[in-house]
């Protein structure tokens, strides 16, 4: 059973590694950088997913899934549930955590906000990719206002 | 109740699978990224080395070992308490060179190989290397310069999995002059 902590400091190593250095200052570079690590997020998040028991995946709701995100998901990779779900009852879910373990190496405050979305690119392929195998379409974004705190925001998708 | 143990358990098995699936991707991509094996190769153990050099604090705050006085020590802290806390398992130590500067760690199960096979496409590249690089920079930040590299595989066939370490030097720390 590998240590939980082993895929926070695997995970840090992937973002210094994938986030293309030498970027270009224009959207394109930066939008590759994200579209890689939120690509391998979708596939552990699928693959996760894959692998979790039949009653799980038997999961019929929109909010038992994103409730499943919020305490199973969410504690199997942080040891820790997020810490508040809000929706819209429309299709749109914003899960807010006040601590992302993947951004406590940033300080905290306002300073390394620039940063920060290198950090929240593969957990938000990985949303993506777990509510793809339970059967949800969705599309996942994040934010961060105040460091360490960040929001995920979960768009249904209609199939 | 029953059901609570089970959440549990559920919630350590992804977390476990978590890394090994997120290594595997990383690999994957990898090797869309470098043209050779052993340009991958070089990359994992150089993301491995960054990786060792953070996670010896993370080990010495929560392994509460002391000092090695030798490398003797030091191999049995490596199979016994550092794979067994971060991995879960713990190699078997063997195959000492006679002036005790060298040996092997035999992993009957490596846990980041479930559920891999190595394309022939991929017949060079080390799949774990990053564990060497981990290994190199965790001890090279505990005073030990160390060479490690894996000599069997089962991802290749063989029938366990082997790294082999060998010392290189003691680092010293280099003081100033005229500080003691």
């Amino acid at each position: 059973m590998a240590d939980a902590v082993l895929f926070e400091f695997l995970h840090t190593e992937m973002v210094a590694e994938l986030w293309a250095p030498d970027a270009d200052p224009g959207s394109g570079g930066k939008k590759k950088s994200w579209s890689v690590l939120e690509g391998l997020g979708f596939r552990v998040g699928q693959a996760l997913g894959e692998r979790l028991p039949r009653e799980t995946l038997a999961v019929r709701e929109e909010l038992d899934a994103l409730k499943f995100l919020c305490k199973d998901l969410w504690a199997a990779m942080f040891q820790k549930h997020m810490d508040g779900l809000r929706t819209n009852h429309q299709g749109t879910y914003v899960l807010q955590d006040n601590n992302f373990p993947l951004l406590l190496t940033m300080g905290s405050g306002s300073q390394y906000i620039e940063e920060a979305p290198k950090f929240l690119a593969f957990t938000c392929g990985l949303l993506c990719g777990a509510l793809h195998t339970l059967g949800f379409r969705s599309l996942v974004t994040a934010s961060v206002t105040a460091l360490p705190a960040c929001k995920f925001q979960v768009v249904m998708q209609k199939s | 109740m029953s059901r609570q143990a089970n959440r549990g358990t559920e919630s350590k098995k992804m977390s476990s699978e978590l890394f090994t699936l997120t290594y595997g991707a990383l690999v994957t991509q990898l090797c869309k990224d470098y043209e050779s094996d052993e340009d991958v190769n070089k990359q994992l153990d150089r993301m491995g080395y960054n990786i060792g050099v953070r996670l010896i604090e993370d080990f010495l705050a929560r392994s509460n070992v002391g000092r090695c006085h030798d490398f003797r020590e030091t191999a049995d802290v490596i199979a016994k308490v550092a794979f067994k806390m971060y991995l879960g398992i713990t190699p078997s130590i063997t195959n000492w060179s006679p002036a005790g500067d060298e040996f092997s760690l035999i992993l009957e199960n490596n846990p980041l190989v479930d559920f891999v096979e190595l394309p022939d496409s991929h017949s060079s590249l080390i799949y774990s290397n990053l564990l060497c690089g981990v290994l190199r920079g965790a001890l090279e930040m505990v005073q030990m310069a160390v060479e490690a590299k894996f000599v069997q595989d089962t991802l290749k066939g063989d029938g366990v999995t082997e790294i082999r370490m060998r010392f290189l030097r003691r680092i010293e720390d280099n003081l100033p002059a005229g500080e003691e």
